[in-house]
Parts: structure tokens; C-alpha cells; sequence
């Protein structure tokens, strides 16, 4: 919203203040200022001057050649407008002056001397009409500076609308007015208005409210024989300043209104809308409105009717009907407040937001409609002679704004804000910004004003804002709190994040990526995953994400796939959430799981699964100190190897799984390189206690270390079952079982496993002879697991 | 007897010399030292020297130097034996070895861990929270009522089972004041979720971290203090910080909080459009509504809450200019990161 300094100071004296300093204040007590703009600051030198003569110019079809009065003498100026008149004032820009940063000088234009120049409304910065030069009708000396008798010259600030979104009082000039006011700590002036008292005998309009919950207040009032078509230039260049553009004089006045008070009006011909009722509609239909749109309309949708004859789109937009012609000279002009969230539902499910509508979602204050209405009155009946007020002012007024009355006392302002704000300044900030105050021993009752009641100021904590604002945040003495430091260690399933991350990191050199939370169907079909139907967005951005991911392993393939240029062998992890379908209370099922996949263009398959079974190892031992079992198990997902798929297992906890891809997503991601992966759910991860290590008194004997090697199948053989099965079968003194060497067997040769079976004794040195009992029994209890003993 | 010593010495000269080698050196020392060797021979002799005072000074200093002699190029061969090692040693080179590439950690871990060490450190506890939330949690709890448009399509990830994807970190600060009540000191990291279109500048999917603070008579000037201290932190330099309102409902006063340009230092740069201030943080005193449904007595307590742009603060730490390229998996972006 552009606010312009001239228009807020009708309001505020500003004589003797930096302008500037006061809006950059402004940022820091109010709302964000974006810019400042400095209006006519690089014009100067345009006087008011008379077209004496005409010539057509001999080299030239488009230009002129122009005697003009400046008052002083007569001047040669060449001029290329169309719309150049003997006798016409224009605004002539002088030898030495500027436009708008443009210097003017003595020029030759197609061989003719031109002394200044005939500058058109877009030149000088005041509208966008550059149709022609500027046609000044107003009675001016020749010779006068135009910016003495117009304000080109202008300070016009920016503020960003959504900082504005809970003050729908300052989308006005005058609620401006009421902060600068405070600010500077000078009198708020009432705009000049005209009363209705005076036409209260005068018949009313007929207006019948139906829906009084969505139009909380509905005002009229009719005026006729408005002769009036242009609007004088100062109202017409403040609505350029401040983003609006001059319609005619009716639909200016209505616009200027609003950009002063910050109550829309709309101004309905009266030869078409005679009489009003506010409501929805029961069935779709289809309304122009004054844009020349056809817009779907539907049975939510406020409506403004005449005798049942949709006419406006409440608080948004009026018809193309009954909208104000050239030739329109009487009036019913609709001051109104209407509800705020429904204004807002309409304009979003229209597409459709205005100047109007944008303000009434912030919902405004009821209080506006007669003020905004007296004030057009003033302005209309001042400028146009003729006009005449017919009705009585019509109010229906449905729905009053809530009465709001806070307690609080000096107390709770200096608990809530640190320091200590006088009591004086207190009542001096809240008496400017319009809150009604009484206050007795530092007890205060604050009435709210009407206009920061609808939905700004309801509780004593808003007041806290209104009070520290004013007063200034730089100002503020910062102090530490008094809040004694009682240390919490973070949560477990955090830092054991934490711990997973580094340990991948440094221990196994992968690189750490984010991604989405969502499956990427393309992404997924490319690699011939198919992605599971699961929780859905309604609103996705793309089909392609709409479903949220079940597993962290297929973007993380995609991903795989493409670093395929990265280097011959990396690996990528992520942590990140899932959903996996409902809960049986409705809600999504998620989980935190860890995504690892292994890439290799050097190392084989096997050497990278492997690979990924030690960082699983290690993650178990390092952080849960427990060692995880691997598990030959059924694939869920469609991406895993059928035949080499493990669950990972911890003190009896499925955790994750560890596979190689399926042979043609492996394809799809590189036909020659190898890659392995691995899952683990890391609520269920650090679910598992992790044990204290237990500390054995180390043996002053000797253990004795004994290699059996076994002829089996490498691929049936479960080393994490063996070394149970050891433990049970080769009695107390067995302290370990390690693999020693695995024997995959060429042609002709068997595949063999040599495992080293270590036995200590706390007590003595163990002979090999007493030990053969156990290694037999361990021998035996093998067979059935497909180990045969290689004698 | 001094003769045969005086000739044996001329002689024990002459083979020192000749003797080159380790087995030389031994020989030599077994034909003059050993039991049968020239010294003990002597020795032998010394029962028919009738002055057997002198012969047996002569004969030890003899042996003194045959001794002397020996171990003298003992050492001198060492010495010669190491220097030739030394000169046919193999020759290391640490400049040729093939690369080993270090793993990387994502940008936004190195960025919450340096946060979380700060915050840890000003006594407060780190919370996780989940991604998928409820309109309660997201919106409800924060007083942002129903109509507001946080809450509309646009802007939220709606999914058909009426839950959403969390817009933003503060969706957790009902959870945290249930579990915890007063006093409270929290922060918590996630990842949040808007419903726009991408581009170097915008994504759907970043990371913000928030952070309360509930204790009786928390105020705005402990705000503003422990603001402007935990900033310097981050940012490892002393830093201004200014607060001017702002409008979010699960604060009030709520606040948007600037500080003075990291870039230009507050003189004015394209950075900051000249105004010497970067807006940084939304932050505020924890509206009375929002305490009250975390089930925490207004009238005693107060606290405040901010939020920092996790994601953002990354790409001014790092001068990361696509906000994309976080959630790019590209490694040749992300495999940068090694270390904070």
C-alpha cells in the first residue's frame, strides 16, 4: 500500500519534522516501511504557460510549432501533442528546469528552435495520461510555478500489506495519521465532514439486510444532479501517488474515500438501483460485474440485489449494470461493513481481490460507514455546486462491534516488559491511539476503540504491544533473565542421530543428502520401482508427489543414479520420515528411518554389501553395544534382491533390512556398477537400550585357540545362528567364535568355512585333550545346519 | 718380552687395517683376544719374565689396545653398514597416494549441530517432533483461527486423511509445553513444508528451528538480551539486533527481528537494500492463549519463542545461492561439507 505524506498531513502538523526520519520511525513503532519515494523532488522549473499561435511544422506531420505566454514573454516551443489548442494553458518546462530527472535545454527539433517544453500529465509524473499535453483548465497566472499551486512535490512510503494483515485500521490515511500522531506526540485533526442530521426528514432508502451475520451493517443515501465529470488535479494526483488511477469524478470521490478513511463505498447509479437488500443467493448463477467479467457465482457468495437483481458482488465488486456512466448525475451510494471471512472465501473462490475486498477481510470497523459517508458528502458537495442530498441517511445496523474492556495494572506491564514505563507515558500512549483509559494507583481499565476491536486488541497482552511499540524497543534496557539454568540432556533418539550421522561420516566416508518427503513417481518409474499407494496430498503440487514415501531407499537409488558421474564409488544416507499408511486411531503412521545406499563402479557387489553390513555392525556395537543379527527374509518392497534381502535384528527387534537392488532396478541404475543398501527405523533403533559394557576379569591363563574348518554352502550358512549354537553346544569355557576363512570352492572342490574357536579358563590352562569333548559336541550340533566337519 | 709386544702391535696395525668386514673383525679379535688368541699366548709367557710387574703392564696395555682397536671399527663398519642402508633405502613419497575421499555431512546438520551446541549450552533441551501433524497442532493450539489464511490450500500440504504436513516449527510447542509445563527452556529443528512453486529462492520442503523460553517474569528486555547474545553466537561476532512489530498469531507483541547486515555491517549494500538491516527471526512473547492450551498458568508464567530460518541461515553461512540444490542429492554440492 502506497501512503502519501501530504494526505496524512491534512491530519497531522508535520512543520518542523524530518518527514523521512519519522516514517523510518514508523518501521520500527508500526509496520514495515518497503520504500520511500520522493515525489517531484527532480522536477522543477514547469511554469503555467498559454498556447499563442499554432503553425504546422514544414519538416514534420506530428509536430507543431508553438508561440506560448509565459507570463513574461513569448517563447518558440516545438511541440509533437495532438492535442495542442490556440489559447490552451499548459505546463511548460523551462530552459534550465527538469521533468522528472529529465534537464531541459534550447534544442533544435527538425530544424526549428525549441525553447521548453509542453509537458504532458505522464511526463510530469502525475498520472498515466499521455494522450497529449496537459490540458489545465483551473484559473492560474501565466508564469506560476506549477508545483506552488499543485502537489507534484510528495513523500510517498510503501508498507507491505501482509505486516498490516491484523490492523485493519491502518489501511487508511487517517489511521496513518492516528500513529504518526502518537509517534510525534501531535493533535489527530478530523477530516472536514458533513452531517446527516440535516437530511433526516428526507425520505429513506429502501434497504432490507437478509443475512445479518455476513453484512454487519448496511448504510445508504441518495444524491442527484452530480454534474461534476473530472476531479480536481490534487485529488487526482494523490490517487496516482498512492496506486490508484482517476476514473471519473464519482468513482474518484468513492476511491478517494477510501484510501482517506479506509471504508470501501460503492456509488450505484441510481437509475438503475433504487432500492437494496443484502443476501446469498440459493442457486449458481452467473454476474458481470464492472471488469465486463462473467463470474460463476454460487450460494456462499454475499450479494448486493435490487428488487431480487444481483447488482454487486457485496464488499467486492459492483455490477456491470448499475455501474456509474459518463452520464450518470444521480446516485446511491453504499457505505457498508460486511463479514471478513466471507469476503475473503468469495474473493479467493472468484480469484478476484480488490481494494475493497482486501480491506473488508481484515474486518473493519462498523463504526466507518456514517464517517465515511459524511465525508464523501463534504467532498462531493463542495466540488460539484449542484448536488443534492434526496434521502435521509438509511442505516441498518446489524451486528454492533464487541465492546472490549482490559484490567490491568502497572505490575503486569513491568513483569511483561522488563523495565519500568511510567505511568504518564502509559496513559499518554494509550489516550493517542484512541483507547479509553481510567486510571487510579496504577490500576488500569482500557476501553478499546472501536475501530482496534474487531479483531486486533481483545486481550491485555495486546495492550502490552500498543504500550512497548510507542514507547520503542531500541529504547529498551536489555537485561538477562533471572531464570535459574537447570541443563537437559537432549533426547536420546536426537543424539544417537547425531552419533548414526558421524559415524557414517567419518567411519565410512558417506556423504549425508536430504530429499523429500514425498515419492517421486517419475523418478521411481524410471528406475522400474513401483510406487506403493499410500497416504495422499490432496493438494500436490504434481501427481507425480503425491504420495508420501514409505521408504527412504528408493529417492535415495534416484539419487544413486544420478552421481553416477560423481566418482567410481560413493555412498549416500539420509534420515528422514516416512508414512506408512494409517494408524489404527486414523492418524499417519510415521517413522524415522536411516537410508543407506552403496554405489561402486570399482568393488563388487559382495564387497560392498559387506561393506554396508559392517556400518551396520558398527552402528549397533558403537552405539547400542550390542551386536545385530542378519536374517535371510521374504522382500517387502519390490526394489530388494529376492534371494539377498536380511532383516537387521537388535536384542530380538526387527530394525531394518539390508539387500542388494532387484537385478533390473540395478540395471536401471547402472549396468556395470554395484550397489547395496540398508533401512533402519531409527525409532525402533534407539528403543533398544543400549547396554553397559560388562567388564570380565581378564584370565592369567592362556586361552587356547582351535581352527575347525567345515565343508557347507556358503549362502545357507548363518554365522550369527552358528555362534549360538556354538555357545550352547561347547559349554562355559568357549570364550569366542570367529570366522577365520571362507572358501568359496572351484570346480571339483567343495566350499569350506574355517571358524577359530577360542577357550579360556579363569582358573588354569586348558589342555587341547579336554577340550576335544566340546569341539566334537560342537562339530555335532553343526550338522544339522549343513556344516559338515573337514577331517 | 717388550720386542715380541712391540712386534705384535706393528702386526695387529697392519690387519686392523686390512680387516673390512664384520668376519674379519671377528677373526681378528679371536686370534689376539681368545683363549688361545696372541694376548692369552703372552700371558702364558709371562711365568719365565723374571720382571713380571712390567711385562704384565705391558701386556694389558697391549690388550687395552688391541680392545680399543677392534671396537673402533667395530663402530666405524656399523656406521658405514647404516650409511649404505640409508643410501639403498626405498624412497616414501606422502604426495602420491590415491584419493580418499572424506564423507560430508548435509549443511543443515552442520548448522543444527553448531545451534544445538549453543543452545545446550544455554541450558536448553533439543526436541524432535514429528513432519506430519494435526490442524491442532499446526494451527488450533497457535492461535491462528480458523479463517486465517495461513490455513489455506495454498500455502499448506493438506493429506486425505485430514492431517497435514507441519508449515512450520512452532507446530511442536503444544507437545513441548505438555510434556515439560514451567519452567521451560527448549528448542527444536525440523523440517517444514509449504505448498509453493520452487526456485533459487523458494522451497517447498526447508528447515527452521524454534526455540521457547517459559519462566515466571520472562520479559521483553530478556528478549531482546538473550536474543542479541545467542545471535553473536551463531554468527561468531558481535551482533545488533532490532526488534519492530509483527504480526503472528501465537505472539504477542510478536516481533520481526532484524540484524545489522552481516555483509556491509550496517552501512547500507544491495544486501540489505541499503538499510543496513537483515530481517531475520519472527519472535515474540508467547501469547497468553497459546500458554494457556500447553496447559501453563498465564498469570504466572510468561516466555518467549522464536524461529529461525535453519535453511536460510545455511546459505548465508555458506554462501549457497540456490536453495534447491539442498534437497538436490547432488554430491558435487553436498559432498562440500565436511566439517562446520
Amino acid at each position: 500500500m502506497f501512503l502519501s505524506m501530504n494526505w496524512i498531513g491534512d491530519f497531522v502538523d508535520f512543520s518542523g519534522l524530518d518527514k523521512k526520519a519519522l516514517i523510518k520511525n514508523f518501521t520500527l513503532s508500526t509496520a514495515e516501511v518497503e520504500d520511500i519515494i520522493v515525489k517531484g523532488e527532480d522536477t522543477y522549473g514547469v511554469i503555467v504557460a498559454k498556447i499563442e499561435s499554432i503553425e504546422n511544422h514544414p519538416n514534420s506531420k506530428k509536430l507543431h510549432l508553438l508561440k506560448v505566454n509565459t507570463g513574461k514573454d513569448v517563447i518558440d516551443v516545438v511541440c509533437g501533442a495532438p492535442n495542442v489548442r490556440v489559447g490552451m494553458k499548459v505546463a511548460l518546462a523551462t530552459v534550465g528546469g527538469s521533468v522528472c530527472g529529465h534537464p531541459i535545454s534550447e534544442a533544435t527539433i527538425a530544424g526549428y528552435p525549441s525553447f521548453g517544453m509542453c509537458c504532458s500529465e505522464a511526463e510530469l509524473g502525475i498520472s498515466d495520461d499521455n494522450s497529449g499535453i496537459w490540458d489545465i483548465t483551473d484559473d492560474i497566472a501565466l508564469g506560476t510555478d506549477i508545483k506552488s499551486v499543485y502537489p507534484i512535490d510528495d513523500i510517498i512510503f510503501e508498507v507491505d500489506n501482509k505486516s498490516l494483515t491484523n490492523r485493519p485500521d491502518l489501511w487508511s490515511h487517517y489511521g496513518m495519521a492516528r500513529e504518526f500522531a502518537t509517534l510525534t506526540g501531535r493533535e489527530l485533526k478530523k477530516p472536514v465532514l458533513q452531517s446527516t442530521e440535516g437530511y433526516k426528514d428526507l425520505p429513506p432508502v429502501d434497504v432490507k439486510v437478509k443475512d445479518g451475520d455476513l453484512c454487519l451493517r448496511y448504510t445508504a443515501i441518495k444524491v442527484e444532479n452530480v454534474q461534476r465529470k473530472i476531479s480536481p488535479v490534487d485529488m487526482r494526483i494523490r490517487l496516482f501517488y498512492c496506486g490508484s488511477r482517476a476514473i471519473n469524478f464519482l468513482a474518484d470521490l468513492t476511491n478517494y474515500v477510501m484510501l482517506e478513511l479506509g471504508q470501501p463505498m460503492h456509488a450505484f447509479d441510481c437509475a438503475k438501483v433504487n432500492k437494496i437488500e443484502v443476501q446469498t443467493f440459493p442457486a449458481p448463477f452467473t454476474f458481470r460485474t464492472l471488469d465486463g467479467t462473467d463470474r460463476n457465482m454460487d450460494d456462499k457468495m454475499l450479494m448486493i440485489t435490487s428488487g431480487d437483481e444481483p447488482v454487486a458482488v457485496a464488499g467486492i465488486m459492483g455490477g456491470d449494470a448499475s455501474k456509474i456512466e459518463d452520464d450518470t448525475s444521480s446516485l446511491l451510494l453504499e457505505s457498508a461493513t460486511f463479514d471478513g471471512v466471507s469476503i475473503r472465501k468469495t474473493s479467493t473462490r472468484l480469484g478476484l481481490r480488490t481494494d475493497a475486498s482486501m480491506r473488508y477481510e481484515k474486518m473493519l470497523d462498523p463504526e466507518l460507514c456514517p464517517l465515511a459517508t459524511e465525508r464523501l458528502l463534504a467532498l462531493l458537495l463542495s466540488l460539484d455546486e449542484g448536488a443534492r442530498v434526496i434521502s435521509s441517511f438509511t442505516d441498518c445496523y446489524m451486528k454492533h462491534y464487541p465492546e472490549i474492556t482490559l484490567s490491568f495494572d502497572k505490575k503486569y506491564v513491568d513483569r511483561y516488559t522488563g523495565i519500568d514505563i511510567s505511568i504518564d507515558e502509559i496513559k499518554t500512549t494509550l489516550t493517542a491511539l484512541g483507547f479509553g483509559l481510567t486510571e487510579k494507583d496504577g490500576n488500569f481499565t482500557v476501553t478499546v476503540p472501536s475501530w482496534r476491536a474487531t479483531k486486533d486488541v481483545t486481550l491485555k497482552a495486546d495492550i502490552i504491544e500498543e504500550i512497548t511499540r510507542i514507547y520503542g524497543y531500541d529504547n529498551f534496557e536489555v537485561k538477562p533473565s533471572t531464570s535459574p539454568l537447570a541443563p537437559k540432556l537432549p533426547e536420546k533418539a536426537k543424539s544417537e542421530e547425531n552419533r548414526i550421522k558421524d559415524l557414517l561420516v567419518k567411519g565410512y566416508r558417506m556423504h549425508e543428502v536430504h530429499s523429500y518427503i514425498w515419492s517421486d513417481l517419475a523418478k521411481n518409474k524410471a528406475l522400474g520401482i513401483e510406487t506403493p499407494v499410500n497416504v495422499r496430498i490432496i493438494n500436490a503440487q504434481t501427481p507425480d508427489h503425491q504420495y508420501l514415501r514409505v521408504s527412504m531407499i528408493p529417492t535415495l537409488l534416484s539419487f544413486a543414479k544420478e552421481n553416477r558421474g560423481y566418482g567410481d564409488s560413493f555412498s549416500i544416507f539420509e534420515i528422514g520420515h516416512t508414512a506408512e499408511g494409517l494408524r489404527a486411531d486414523g492418524l499417519v503412521n510415521e517413522q524415522k528411518k536411516l537410508g543407506v545406499v552403496l554405489f561402486s563402479k570399482k568393488d563388487g557387489e559382495e564387497a560392498i554389501f559387506l561393506r554396508a553390513r559392517d556400518a551396520i555392525v558398527e552402528l549397533c556395537e558403537d552405539i547400542l553395544h550390542k551386536s545385530p543379527v542378519f536374517t535371510a527374509k521374504e522382500p517387502v518392497y519390490g526394489f530388494e534382491h529376492p534371494s539377498n534381502c536380511f532383516a537387521i535384528t537388535v536384542a530380538g527387534a526387527e530394525i531394518g533390512y539390508l539387500s542388494v537392488p532387484y537385478p533390473t532396478v540395478k540395471e536401471a541404475i547402472d549396468k556395470k556398477a554395484a550397489v547395496a543398501f540398508f533401512e533402519i527405523n531409527t525409532n525402533l533403533f534407539s528403543a533398544v537400550a543400549a547396554d553397559i559394557t560388562k567388564y570380565a576379569e581378564p584370565s592369567r591363563f592362556p586361552a587356547i585357540e582351535m581352527d575347525m574348518t567345515f565343508v557347507c554352502e556358503i549362502g545357507c550358512v548363518n554365522f550369527d545362528t552358528l555362534k549360538t549354537v556354538a555357545k550352547t553346544a561347547g559349554g562355559e569355557l568357549l570364550a569366542s567364535v570367529k570366522v577365520q576363512d571362507v572358501y568359496e570352492g572351484e570346480e571339483g572342490k567343495s566350499a569350506t568355512l574355517t571358524l577359530r574357536f577360542a577357550f579360556s579358563s579363569p582358573e588354569r590352562t586348558l589342555t587341547k585333550q579336554e577340550l576335544a569333548p566340546a569341539m566334537e559336541a560342537i562339530t555335532k550340533a553343526f550338522e544339522p545346519f549343513g556344516l559338515s566337519a573337514q577331517m | 718380552m717388550k720386542e715380541r709386544i712391540e712386534q705384535l702391535k706393528n702386526e695387529f696395525a697392519t690387519a686392523l687395517a686390512a680387516a673390512t668386514t664384520e668376519e674379519a673383525l671377528e677373526a681378528l679379535r679371536v686370534a689376539y683376544l681368545g683363549k688361545k688368541g696372541a694376548i692369552a699366548d703372552l700371558m702364558k709367557s709371562l711365568r719365565d719374565v723374571e720382571d713380571k710387574k712390567s711385562a704384565g703392564q705391558w701386556i694389558n696395555d697391549f690388550k687395552t689396545t688391541v680392545e680399543a682397536g677392534i671396537n673402533a671399527a667395530a663402530a666405524d663398519l656399523k656406521e658405514a653398514a647404516i650409511k649404505a642402508q640409508i643410501r639403498s633405502a626405498k624412497k616414501l613419497n606422502p604426495t602420491l597416494i590415491a584419493e580418499r575421499e572424506l564423507g560430508s555431512y548435509h549443511p543443515i546438520t552442520l548448522c543444527t549441530k553448531d545451534l544445538e551446541e549453543i543452545f545446550m549450552g544455554m541450558g536448553f533441551t533439543i526436541e524432535d517432533y514429528s513432519e506430519i501433524v494435526g490442524d491442532y497442532e499446526c494451527f488450533e493450539a497457535l492461535n491462528i483461527p480458523k479463517h486465517h489464511p495461513a490455513r489455506d490450500m495454498q500455502d499448506t500440504y493438506y493429506l486425505d486423511n485430514g492431517q497435514l504436513l507441519k508449515t512450520h516449527t512452532s507446530a511442536a510447542q503444544n507437545a513441548i509445553m505438555k510434556k515439560y509445563g514451567a519452567p521451560l527452556r527448549a528448542i527444536f529443528p525440523g523440517r517444514c513444508f509449504r505448498n509453493e512453486s520452487t526456485d533459487a529462492c523458494h522451497e517447498n520442503t526447508f528447515f527452521q528451528m524454534e526455540g521457547m523460553m517459559i519462566d515466571e517474569n520472562i520479559s521483553i528486555s530478556n528478549l531482546i538480551y538473550f536474543m542479541k547474545t545467542m545471535l553473536s553466537q551463531v554468527f561468531k561476532r558481535d551482533v545488533q539486533v532490532r526488534l519492530r512489530p509483527g504480526f503472528f498469531p501465537f505472539v504477542e507483541p510478536g516481533f520481526e527481528l532484524d540484524i545489522n547486515c552481516q555483509i556491509c555491517g550496517g552501512a547500507g549494500c544491495p544486501s540489505c537494500k541499503n538499510s543496513g538491516w537483515l530481517e531475520l527471526c519472527p519472535c515474540g512473547m508467547i501469547h497468553p492463549n497459546v500458554l494457556r492450551d500447553g496447559g501453563i498458568d498465564t498469570e504466572k508464567y510468561t516466555g518467549f519463542a522464536f524461529g529461525l530460518g535453519l535453511t536460510r541461515l545455511a546459505m548465508m553461512r555458506y554462501g549457497v545461492k540456490d536453495i534447491r540444490d539442498f534437497n538436490s542429492g547432488n554430491l558435487k554440492a553436498l559432498s562440500q561439507f565436511k566439517s562446520l
